[in-house]
């Protein structure tokens, strides 16, 4: 069966404009190509997940989205990505601008070794987004209750971040990810890491988010992008096969590989 | 899974071969000798760990104990009492009370006419000058500075602790064998007989040698001092740390976070490290060549020397540095990276911090090797016998390691037990600077 291009399905589904749009997108790690012709549209206040065996490129897809890859040595991209109809690879745009507005959550929980505070108010603070301390504070304060943290760690602001939780490490990251108000946030397999009561409730948080931020989601977990994602990409060996409403994927997938792949035939 | 699966379908397979060994029997006088073999093994392992460990301790304790021994004695030194007479007509014969005049007096000329008084039965002239080295040459320096801070001293008779000279102190401590033939010692047999008259007399006494800490050095062992050296070993390592430690922690940073990697840094991390093995002559030679020849630095400076000294432990700072911000783990780079951090502010704002206790380890390191280096220091003229305590990084000075080396040449015998005392001092700053670096490295160590 013919790969139903992503740009078709797209068009069915959401009427407005994508928050980021990916054309024809290549990667290389020196020689060998990582991603072929990859056409992805990212709809505004959705979560997008994608899935695909270990190895199909699905991270190194999320980290040209806010260009991430551009600290590796070796990496050649070809084809365009933009961000509200903006080359994100364009000459013009500053990278340090470009990831305060698309923030980015890894696998592995990674708070910095200082406060808790300090954390969520490093973002803030390298930006030059508040102008006191009590807008600090009050930006603080918001990307925790964001978060859903503020209850377990607003009496312990000045402890080390690394004291918490696995969990709870990783929803600071979400919340210092937020501190910056990006318009993106593109989580990394956020909860490979996690127990499966922490993984709840960053599921949770990523469905109250939605209503603010665009997600792009990678994950292992065909049931975490069911219950969190309203659009799903399926990726395999450096191929976008397909990409629809994520009810659609898991319940009626077009193509041969994603019904394979979903049904736990291959992987 | 699938893998797992044709594994089962193979082995359902008629004719698939069976596993041909026989099964074990673990109870087997075999596998017991195997396992006791083992156990053997580990022993022994332990056995050679422990012997090495106690090798080392007793290398140690030996060297301690040897340098402890003959060093101690230097802390103390032989000083006798004299009933001096504050002569005016000697001091200030116009009673002008000007220090000028009192500074200018003939002190010296005080403690011999004080030490006739008391040793009334010594004439002629080589018998009286043997009689004034019982007395220091630096004995009226003292007398001096003392009349000097009190000048209502003048005209009384005060009895006063006077240092000695360096050989009646080794008789003192036992080092010269007063029953001995005269012609195997230092001393005459008169000499002897006085300074046995003095103990008799209660006049002679062993008291802490401060001069030792604060003095310079000097061709007389009694007015030796330490504290030259020291001074010079401080403006030296100052000298070192500016230089190698911003240059050092800057080279180290470029190379881990920034370099590309080419050619071009694999060689320069090649020769980093060759670097850090060339024998430090070799530098001592750059140093002379570059600093003295071309450059016409001052001779014999600590300036010279920390310049000298910051070329030899810059490779020992930047590797230290390049390994404590390798260990820096990469998701912190790429937490702040994410965040929108720039490299520099990630490099700045997480990476050092987090490296720096790594890289002061590794700076006070190299800084202690750069204390017990002699061999370049030699070769730029930090090798000079210097006795003004240096005041400046241009001051012509030594260094402690250099000054245990002047000594040890030294033919008097009063000198071992200052190369041992030297020495002693050396190893307690360098037993404080690491002590400094473990402290460091708990203070900033953080977990992740």
């Amino acid at each position: 069966m013919a790969v139903v291009t992503a740009r078709a399905m797209t068009d069915g589904t959401s009427a407005q404009a994508p928050k980021m749009a990916v054309r024809k997108l290549d990667l290389f790690y020196g020689e060998s190509q990582a991603l072929y012709e990859v056409d992805l549209d990212i709809a505004e206040k959705q979560v997008t997940a994608l899935i695909g065996p270990s190895g199909c490129g699905k991270s190194t897809f999320l980290r040209c989205l806010n260009r991430m890859n551009d600290t590796i040595d070796g990496v050649t991209i070809k084809g365009n990505v933009t961000l509200d109809d903006r080359d994100i690879y364009d000459k013009a745009i500053d990278v340090v601008q470009l990831r305060a507005r698309i923030g980015m959550v890894f696998q592995k929980p990674n708070p910095f070794p200082k406060s808790i505070y300090d954390n969520v108010a490093y973002g803030p603070r390298i930006h030059g987004l508040v102008n006191s301390r009590d807008e600090l504070d009050e930006v603080v304060m918001t990307s925790l209750e964001k978060a859903g943290l503020i209850k377990e760690v607003k009496d312990r602001m000045a402890e080390p971040a690394t004291g918490l939780s696995g969990g709870q490490q990783q929803r600071l990251c979400i919340a210092r990810a937020v501190a910056v108000s990006p318009e993106v946030i593109l989580m990394d397999e956020p909860c490979s890491a996690l127990d499966p009561i922490a993984t709840a409730k960053v599921e949770e948080l990523i469905d109250e988010l939605r209503s603010n931020y665009t997600i792009v989601i990678v994950t292992h977990s065909m049931q975490q992008a069911a219950r969190v994602s309203q659009r799903t990409a399926f990726f395999h060996l450096g191929k976008l096969v397909e990409v629809g409403d994520t009810d659609q994927i898991f319940t009626n997938p077009k193509d041969e590989r994603t019904k394979g792949y979903i049904t736990g035939r291959f992987g | 899974m699938t893998d797992m699966a044709s594994l089962m379908e193979d082995r359902a397979k008629p004719g698939t071969p069976k596993d041909p060994r026989k099964p074990v029997n673990w109870d087997s006088p075999d596998i017991a000798r195997r396992i006791k073999k083992r156990y053997g093994a580990d022993r022994r392992f332990k056995m050679y760990g422990l012997v090495a460990i106690l090798m080392a301790l007793a290398a140690l304790l030996t060297l301690g104990t040897s340098i402890v021994s003959k060093g101690y004695t230097a802390f103390f030194h032989t000083y006798v009492e004299l009933e001096i007479f504050f002569d005016p007509a000697e001091i200030d014969p116009d009673r002008t009370n000007d220090p000028a005049v009192i500074g200018r007096a003939n002190f010296d000329g005080l403690i011999k006419q004080n030490l006739r008084n008391h040793f009334p039965d010594v004439t002629g002239r080589s018998e009286l000058r043997q009689l004034y080295d019982v007395i220091s040459g630096g004995a009226s320096y003292d007398l001096r500075t003392r009349v000097m801070e009190n000048p209502s001293l003048i005209g009384e008779t005060r009895k006063v602790w006077l240092i000695s000279g360096d050989d009646f102190d080794m008789l003192n401590k036992g080092f010269i064998d007063a029953g001995g033939e005269e012609a195997s010692r230092r001393l005459s047999d008169a000499q002897v007989g006085w300074f046995q008259r003095l103990v008799a007399d209660g006049a002679v006494e062993k008291q802490f040698h401060k001069r030792f800490f604060t003095g310079g050095d000097s061709r007389e062992p009694e007015l030796a001092g330490i504290w030259g050296a020291a001074v010079g070993s401080f403006y030296t390592l100052i000298i070192t740390l500016l230089l190698s430690f911003p240059i050092g922690v800057a080279a180290a940073v470029y190379l881990e976070e920034f370099a590309p990697r080419n050619r071009f840094t694999y060689l320069v991390e090649v020769n980093i490290n060759n670097l850090a093995a060339v024998p430090s002559i070799v530098f001592g030679l750059l140093g002379l060549e570059v600093y003295l020849n071309l450059m016409h630095l001052p001779r014999s400076a600590p300036l010279v020397g920390g310049l000298t000294l910051a070329l030899m432990t810059l490779p020992t700072i930047i590797i230290a540095s390049r390994a404590a911000i390798k260990a820096v783990p990469p998701s912190i780079r790429q937490a702040a990276l994410g965040l929108g951090a720039s490299k520099v502010q990630t490099v700045t704002h997480h990476v050092l911090p987090l490296a720096m206790p790594g890289i002061l380890t590794g700076t006070i390191i190299g800084m202690a090797q750069a204390l017990g280096e002699t061999a370049p220091l030699l070769m730029i003229g930090m090798v000079a016998f210097i006795v003004d305590v240096p005041g400046g990084v241009t001051d012509p000075a030594t260094v402690l390691p250099v000054q245990i080396y002047l000594w040890a040449d030294s033919p008097e015998r009063a000198f071992v037990e200052k190369t041992s005392a030297a020495i002693m001092v050396l190893l307690g700053f360098l037993i404080l600077m690491n002590g400094f670096a473990v402290y460091l490295r708990k203070k900033f160590e953080r977990k992740w």
